[in-house]
């Protein structure tokens, strides 16, 4: 696919390092514009230099405030880095407020610092696909770094970081309870742990618990199938289990921060740059890659045979008289369903036999 | 506004930026809350911004709005800069921007001439500010 006029001129503007080229396809991927495809396709040959890491953790935990620092550190370092700040958004408005750039302080009029809020819109894997492509247009752009910076609270953030190469978690001393609840999801998906504000009273006991809940997680007894690849479907599960006896293990590490005072930022960014050698030593950053395309393809195909579905409905009069049939007994969902998708499926059973 | 419409159409992007050394946000508090309800996406700036650091934000944010709340009679001197700032990065023409506070009327005049959308004093009913939003906010492609 190759861009034309206006999206080809942004891209263009856009790969000189024009940062309102960067801001508009941004905006254009965010909004679904028309054109955006284009313009991530033609930015896709200049993606795969920057390092993507992927920071979550509770509310308050200090995640902006240590992102602030990081920046702050890979710029004195020489590196150019973006930031994508993802927060809420009301189910009933779809308004927001995206808050995080305030603690950017650090940055200020550093323009090599590229920070952009984005607002979950009240979608959930249309989240993802815009978080990732906005990845590739800060990537094609030459940031050295990026980094997504999501509240960890359920799936919808585990699908943001999966876009990344590194995953670290903020941990807040004294969450024990937190921690417990972490178990399950968050804790998974983590690469780097870290303790933030590591001069409250807890910092101890929570790095201990942390340590103890990665060696258990090491342990092949307890059958956990850990690591990046969430169960998403049999298909991928069968591809883990075949993968495995071969895979490399990574050993998350716990880290202490004191992100106010910039304390541990050091290491911790040390840590990262280990994670993306051992990244590029063991090959997993392209299983990591080809897990990550093949997840958008199924994504991308899914939601365009949704919407080609939708143009049927739409064509056939809409939803609603469906419904009212539905409603009178006079047919049932699975009739309404093989009535719609049976046009879709004689067209593909052509296709196939050619 | 449907799901759909959400996903695909086109969301109103704010940033409500506090410049300079008055320390009193309650005003732009207030409004980010109300542009919130309204279905917009806010950015707060947080108090004491330079006009560079509201320039930058404006720019990486690519926002249609930049409300800024003035309540020290330092319009003058700060919004003119931040005008400019804007003009430089190409991001002047398609940008809203509003200025909110104590702005006498002379200066109001100057303020508009400048290619400030609209100032709104206090005491302005909030559905006017966001109607005027609704309406004035620049088509893009």
């Amino acid at each position: 696919m190759t861009a034309t006029g206006t999206e080809s001129a942004l891209v263009d503007d856009l790969l000189d390092g024009k940062h309102r080229a960067l801001a508009r396809v941004i905006t254009k991927i965010e909004n679904r514009s028309p054109g955006y495809r284009d313009i991530v396709s033609a930015l896709h040959t200049h993606t795969g230099t920057a390092d993507v890491i992927g920071i979550t953790g509770s509310p308050g935990a200090g995640k902006s405030t240590l992102v602030d620092k990081l920046a702050k550190t890979y710029r004195d370092r020489g590196e150019t880095v973006g930031v994508i700040a993802v927060d809420p958004s009301s189910p009933y408005t779809g308004g927001a407020v995206l808050g995080d750039r305030i603690r950017m302080a650090s940055n200020v009029g550093d323009m090599d610092v590229f920070f952009r809020s984005m607002s979950a819109r009240g979608t959930l894997g249309g989240l993802s696909t815009a978080t990732s492509d906005t990845v590739k247009a800060l990537d094609a752009f030459g940031k050295d770094k990026v980094i997504i910076e999501t509240v960890g609270a359920g799936q919808n953030e585990v699908d943001i970081v999966k876009t990344a190469d590194t995953v670290c978690v903020l941990v807040q001393p004294g969450s024990g309870d937190d921690v417990q609840m972490l178990k399950a999801g968050i804790l998974e998906i983590g690469d780097v742990f870290v303790v933030n504000k590591a001069d409250m009273d807890g910092a101890e006991r929570t790095v201990a618990e942390l340590e103890e809940m990665i060696h258990m997680r090491e342990n092949p007894a307890a059958g956990l199938n850990t690591g990046h690849h969430g169960p998403v479907d049999d298909e991928e599960m069968e591809q883990v289990a075949l993968d495995d006896p071969d895979e490399e293990v990574w050993d998350p590490r716990v880290i202490e921060t004191i992100a106010t005072d910039a304390t541990g930022v050091e290491e911790l960014i040390d840590t990262l740059a280990d994670h993306a050698a051992w990244l590029r030593e063991t090959g997993q950053i392209d299983d990591r890659a080809r897990t990550r395309y093949t997840e958008e393809i199924r994504q991308l195909i899914r939601a365009d045979t949704a919407r080609l579905l939708e143009e049927v409905i739409e064509a056939r009069g809409g939803i609603d008289a469906f419904v009212e049939d539905v409603l009178a007994k006079e047919t049932d969902p699975y009739s309404v369903a093989d009535e719609l998708v049976g046009p879709v499926r004689e067209c593909v059973d052509g296709e196939l036999e050619r | 506004m449907s799901t759909q419409e959400r996903e695909e159409g086109r969301q109103i992007r704010c940033l409500i930026a506090k410049v300079g050394l008055d320390g009193h946000d309650r005003g732009a508090h207030v409004i980010s809350r109300a542009f919130r309800d309204a279905g917009f996406e806010v950015i707060y700036s947080g108090l004491h911004r330079a006009p560079d650091e509201i320039v930058q934000a404006a720019v990486q944010e690519d926002v249609d709005v930049l409300g800024i709340s003035i309540l020290s009679g330092a319009h003058n001197t700060l919004v003119p800069k931040i005008v400019e700032g804007l003009k430089e990065y190409d991001a002047f023409e398609d940008t809203l921007i509003l200025v909110g506070g104590i702005v006498p009327d002379d200066d109001r005049d100057e303020m508009l001439e400048m290619g400030v959308g609209a100032v709104f004093g206090p005491g302005t009913p909030m559905e006017e500010t966001i109607e005027f939003v609704r309406e004035n906010v620049h088509d893009r492609e």
